[in-house]
């Protein structure tokens, strides 16, 4: 396995929605290589189509036309129960809002994607106790995410997005939600995370959010705009 | 997901929700209640009528010859008792002959009985049942001697006054002291106890226990019944084939004695059990018949609110499904968790209705004379209901969950 192999491949990637009359074009085509161990921030103003290339990349949609690989798989024609089994297998996400189910302990949390992966209990609580160890969290393991702070909840949701051991993290506005000391302390995960090997792409309309990122993608009226690489990966 | 971690989790979504949940169950909760109340009083009685009733008070294959039949089952009207009073009783010579002219093998049996006061050392004992039998009364009322004996043909041909007491009657009169060999007396005149009959406990209330048999021609026979007549015959055969038998035979030959025409109606009753069971069948069929629609109705209305309960569960939940698909969740793991709610939902109300018809089928046994006995089978039913209303009900709601899509579901607002 050489560091330059591809975990996203996507050509001419489109998206229309039907608005009423109006068709939109949210996507017009995108190509898009990510190899391994990349991290990537996608930007863009709103409506130029980054939470839709977001939803895409994630499997929650599939396009209109063209055509994504994942892992070197075909993904953009698959049904619903194999996209969700993708996404369970392959992409952990990390939302602006957390999206922590709130009546569950942190522990719970983290273990959902292993109940869908089908792990058994006894698994499942040890990975799900390894991974809120990697995000420094823990002695937090039996609370509440109302018992948490934001910094605390969005490392919480992190460890859940890493307990499946995915090929992409994939954080849309991760510190969206969060003062700038504990967006430091995300990003520095985050970063962590990076070293560590793992592939992260990041939607952020923060430039010094962005800039924690190698590389940087721009989007414009659903089309890549400009694509640069900050640092050697 | 696997079966447990879905009731896990439906459990801990109900006890989240515990309002919620309590007024969603109550139409299954009612309906189970009921089921279980109704089923168990309907068994009980079923179990007297037709072990103690018709078992004890009239016994298996037995016919009783009387003036008039000794349990009423339908209206009596003032005309027909009046008749019934006028009638001629049934003596001594109808009775030898009617046990003479049955071809069939039988045992048979006189009875009188009248209520009155027992007396042990000045210890009273009133409103006793005194009957005057003859020796197979025992055999064919199936009541056991649980101590010293019953009396013999010779004692009872010769009037030997000797008595076989209930249960309840020597407990009352001897208060746990040796009865056998005492002496009681019945309208001043003394009688030896020589036997105790088994405890046979209750009947609508009344005691079964609370009774003395003496010798059909002991000196107590003359204030139970006039000279020369005896309150029933009673005869028994070994099948309900013989029995029948047994019963034209008797009819024929009372029929003859009275010089009855053939367009004349008896002047005497042969009753069975079979007239009581008939009527009990008839009020247990109606029962039966009307049960199953009134569960139904309160069941059908407990699906219908747990239906929208889960209705109004999915829109509030909306987030939670669309963030349990992101994370990898079929539509099956979602239709799955929601069914497996509702069911759960359901079924814990069915459980507490089990609970509930249970208390209430005791306490009718406890506080009215109506015996109530559980049936299993009713509580299986009552569990199954519930479980089968929960899927039902959940069958719609969970299905919209299912089809959630997840970008919109996770966006969505509450």
């Amino acid at each position: 396995m050489t560091s330059t192999e591809l975990i996203i491949r996507v050509r001419g990637l489109t998206r229309d929605y039907e608005m009423g009359a109006e068709r939109v074009q949210a996507l017009r085509g995108v190509d898009l290589d990510i190899p391994r161990n990349e991290y990537v921030a996608v930007m863009g103003p709103s409506g130029s189509g980054k939470s839709t290339l977001m939803n895409l990349i994630g499997c929650l949609d599939t396009p209109t036309a063209g055509q994504y690989w994942l892992n070197a798989t075909e993904v953009s024609r698959m049904t619903d129960d194999d996209l969700a089994r993708v996404r369970n297998r392959e992409i952990g996400f990390v939302f602006q809002t957390f999206n922590l189910l709130p009546r569950a302990t942190a522990l719970h949390n983290v273990e959902l994607p292993l109940i869908y992966a089908g792990v058994s209990a006894r698994v499942r609580r040890a990975r799900a106790a390894h991974a809120l160890d990697r995000v420094g969290l823990a002695d937090r393991a039996h609370h509440r995410p109302n018992e948490l702070s934001g910094g605390q909840r969005q490392r919480v949701a992190i460890a859940r997005a890493l307990v499946n051991d995915p090929s992409i993290l994939l954080a849309d506005e991760p510190t969206g939600n969060l003062d700038s000391a504990t967006s430091a302390e995300i990003m520095a995960v985050f970063n962590d995370l990076h070293r560590q090997g793992q592939t992260i792409i990041m939607v952020t309309h923060e430039q010094d959010i962005a800039a924690h990122a190698h590389r940087v993608v721009t989007l414009h009226d659903g089309r890549v705009d400009s694509d640069t690489i900050r640092h050697a990966a | 997901m696997q079966m447990f971690e879905a009731v896990r989790l439906a459990l801990q979504t109900i006890w989240a929700n515990k309002m919620k949940t309590a007024f969603s169950v109550i139409g299954v909760f009612i309906g189970v209640t009921f089921l279980i109340a109704v089923v168990s009083v309907v068994e009980g009685m079923n179990n007297y009528m037709t072990d103690r009733f018709a078992g004890t008070l009239l016994g298996v294959n037995t016919f009783h010859l009387r003036r008039f039949p000794n349990f009423q089952t339908g209206e009596v009207t003032e005309e027909m008792w009046r008749s019934w009073v006028r009638r001629p009783r049934i003596s001594y010579e109808d009775a030898t002959a009617v046990s003479e002219a049955i071809t069939v093998p039988h045992v048979s049996a006189w009875e009188s009985a009248n209520r009155t006061t027992l007396e042990y050392r000045g210890k009273l004992a009133r409103d006793i049942e005194v009957i005057a039998a003859t020796e197979r009364w025992f055999e064919i009322r199936n009541l056991p001697i649980a101590a010293g004996r019953a009396f013999s043909g010779q004692e009872v041909r010769a009037g030997t006054p000797v008595v076989v007491l209930g249960w309840e009657l020597t407990e009352r009169l001897f208060e746990g002291r040796d009865a056998l060999g005492k002496e009681v007396k019945i309208q001043g005149i003394p009688y030896r106890v020589i036997g105790m009959v088994e405890k046979q406990g209750n009947l609508f209330g009344i005691s079964l226990d609370k009774f003395a048999v003496t010798t059909a021609y002991a000196p107590a026979k003359r204030f139970v019944n006039p000279p020369g007549v005896v309150d029933a015959l009673m005869v028994q055969t070994n099948s309900l084939g013989e029995l029948q038998i047994a019963i034209a035979e008797a009819e024929a030959v009372m029929r003859t004695r009275r010089h009855l025409r053939p367009s004349e109606d008896n002047t005497f009753a042969i009753e069975t059990a079979d007239a009581v069971l008939d009527f009990w069948a008839k009020i247990n069929r109606i029962l039966m018949i009307a049960l199953p629609g009134l569960v139904a109705i309160s069941l059908v209305v407990g699906a219908i609110v747990i239906m929208n309960i889960m209705l109004m569960s999915v829109a509030e939940r909306t987030r939670e499904i669309g963030i349990r698909k992101s994370l990898g969740a079929r539509r099956r793991d979602i239709l799955s968790q929601f069914l497996v709610e509702s069911a759960t939902i359901a079924t814990v109300g069915a459980a507490v209705g089990v609970g509930t018809g249970l208390a209430g089928a005791a306490l009718v046994n406890a506080a009215t004379p109506l015996p109530a006995a559980v049936a299993p089978w009713s509580i299986l039913v009552g569990v199954a209901l519930g479980a089968g209303v929960g899927i039902v009900a959940g069958i719609y709601p969970a299905s919209r969950a299912a089809r959630l899509d997840p970008i919109s579901a996770i966006r969505h607002e509450t």
